[in-house]
């Protein structure tokens, strides 16, 4: 009966004493753990990612909880939408459903600026294989620069699982920290003359049925021009379709609602739960971290240089700022550029200009990735 | 980084890149077409 009771009794430190013989790696997650629930709850930094990660963080580095074993809850969650991509895809059709692409369809040549915006995906792909990571794995990180969590969680759940935590974690903390990033790289490469350039109000000028219409030709385009692409970009342009049709409302609130709700909850903790500290420390995720850092600051040199370049072509009549909104962090962006031209002159409305760059941002950075994959299946490498 | 790398890594970035470029650049263009063979009409049957 003793032997039992001492047996039972270790079943009841056994966490205990592995903390505090193997679990240091344990505990320093836990630290992150906290750090990350303390930024999403009291410093408001993307709560409903941050949370549910967070508190799936601390779930996985508590010892012995097997959470992450199979059979376990993270484990479940994560095989039931990550390793097979359906989460960041059902997120898509949310972002869909939410997004207004009018004030891009009111200039399309804005879509450029979009492209600009990715700049930076191809820089830190070269970084990152000078560096040593292996052609998918370096795809991967450099999908950070697309500045958009679901397409950065797609791709590096299929091709570099291994460094799905921080990729994931470095895509959407740089995402939250755009309004810190973007400014200094603004005003250090615009002149002050630039800065006050007052663009001309946008007209109304799209018809309903081209809204309308947008989603299946964006569709068709992409999905012919780059097809690997075609499950992100047929994802969001389906959510953007059902909000324009307007006979199926109840499936586009479901879509941007309840639907993206529940699994922004399950993406999260299942990102939480891959964030196991004797995998995730590791020299290899600050290098992903400073990357991830690197690829964000060039997307945003690409587009404010691309916005001087197409400020001096129209004889000044485009302001460079609203270049750094072609990315994919939206609306945040198109807020940081109506903020800093403000900031020169209070009566300067860069909103819409900038709102128009940054759907099409939106959509660049889906496009960048989608034609990566298919050069990749080009190559054969996928 | 040796040259298979090197080979890897420019065809990304100018494919890549100009695939990017190139897919943005077509979609503006059919957004444009959309919209003059779908025009903005106003109420009293004016073209916006």
């Amino acid at each position: 009966m003793l032997e039992s009771m001492q047996t039972g009794l270790y079943g009841l430190t056994a966490g205990v004493n592995y903390l505090f013989t193997q679990g240091g790696p344990n505990v320093i997650m836990l630290l992150i753990a906290a750090t990350l629930l303390y930024l999403g709850v009291k410093k408001g930094v993307e709560p409903l990612l941050l949370v549910p990660i967070g508190f799936g963080c601390m779930l996985v580095n508590i010892p012995l909880s097997d959470l992450m074993e199979s059979g376990g809850l993270l484990r479940t969650l994560y095989d039931m939408g990550i390793s097979n991509e359906l989460f960041p895809l059902l997120i898509f059709v949310g972002i869909g459903a939410m997004i207004d692409f009018g004030a891009l369809l009111e200039n399309p040549k804005m879509l450029l600026f979009g492209a600009a915006g990715q700049f930076g995906i191809f820089l830190t792909l070269l970084l990152a294989l000078a560096l040593g990571f292996p052609a998918l794995e370096a795809v991967s990180i450099a999908i950070i620069g697309a500045c958009d969590g679901p397409t950065a969680i797609y791709v590096a759940s299929q091709y570099a699982p291994q460094l799905l935590a921080p990729i994931s974690v470095a895509a959407y903390s740089y995402m939250a920290l755009v309004p810190i990033i973007q400014p200094p790289i603004m005003r250090a490469l615009t002149t002050p003359r630039e800065r006050i350039i007052r663009m001309a109000p946008i007209k109304k000028t799209v018809s309903p049925q081209t809204k309308l219409l947008f989603p299946i030709v964006v569709t068709l385009v992409t999905g012919l021009l780059a097809p690997k692409g075609l499950p992100l970009m047929g994802t969001i342009m389906l959510g953007n379709f059902m909000r324009e049709c307007a006979v199926v409302t109840r499936l586009q609130k479901a879509s941007e609602n309840e639907i993206a709700n529940i699994v922004t909850l399950f993406l999260g903790l299942a990102i939480g739960g891959t964030m196991e500290g004797h995998a995730f420390l590791k020299p290899t995720t600050l290098m992903i971290f400073g990357m991830g850092f690197v690829a964000i600051c060039m997307d945003t040199v690409a587009g404010v240089l691309f916005g001087k370049l197409v400020c001096k072509l129209t004889g000044g009549k485009v302001n460079p700022l609203i270049g750094a909104a072609g990315i994919s962090a939206f609306p945040m962006a198109a807020r940081v550029v109506q903020a800093q031209g403000q900031i020169y002159d209070k009566k300067n409305h860069l909103l819409m200009h900038a709102a128009g760059v940054n759907t099409g941002g939106q959509i660049g950075s889906v496009v960048a990735a989608a034609v990566m994959l298919s050069v990749l299946k080009g190559m054969g490498l996928i | 980084m040796d040259n298979e790398k090197w080979a890897f890594g420019l065809t990304m970035m100018v494919v890549g890149m100009g695939g990017t470029f190139l897919t943005l650049w077509v979609l503006g263009l059919v957004m444009d077409l959309l919209k003059k063979i779908f025009p903005l009409v106003d109420k009293d049957g004016k073209q916006s």
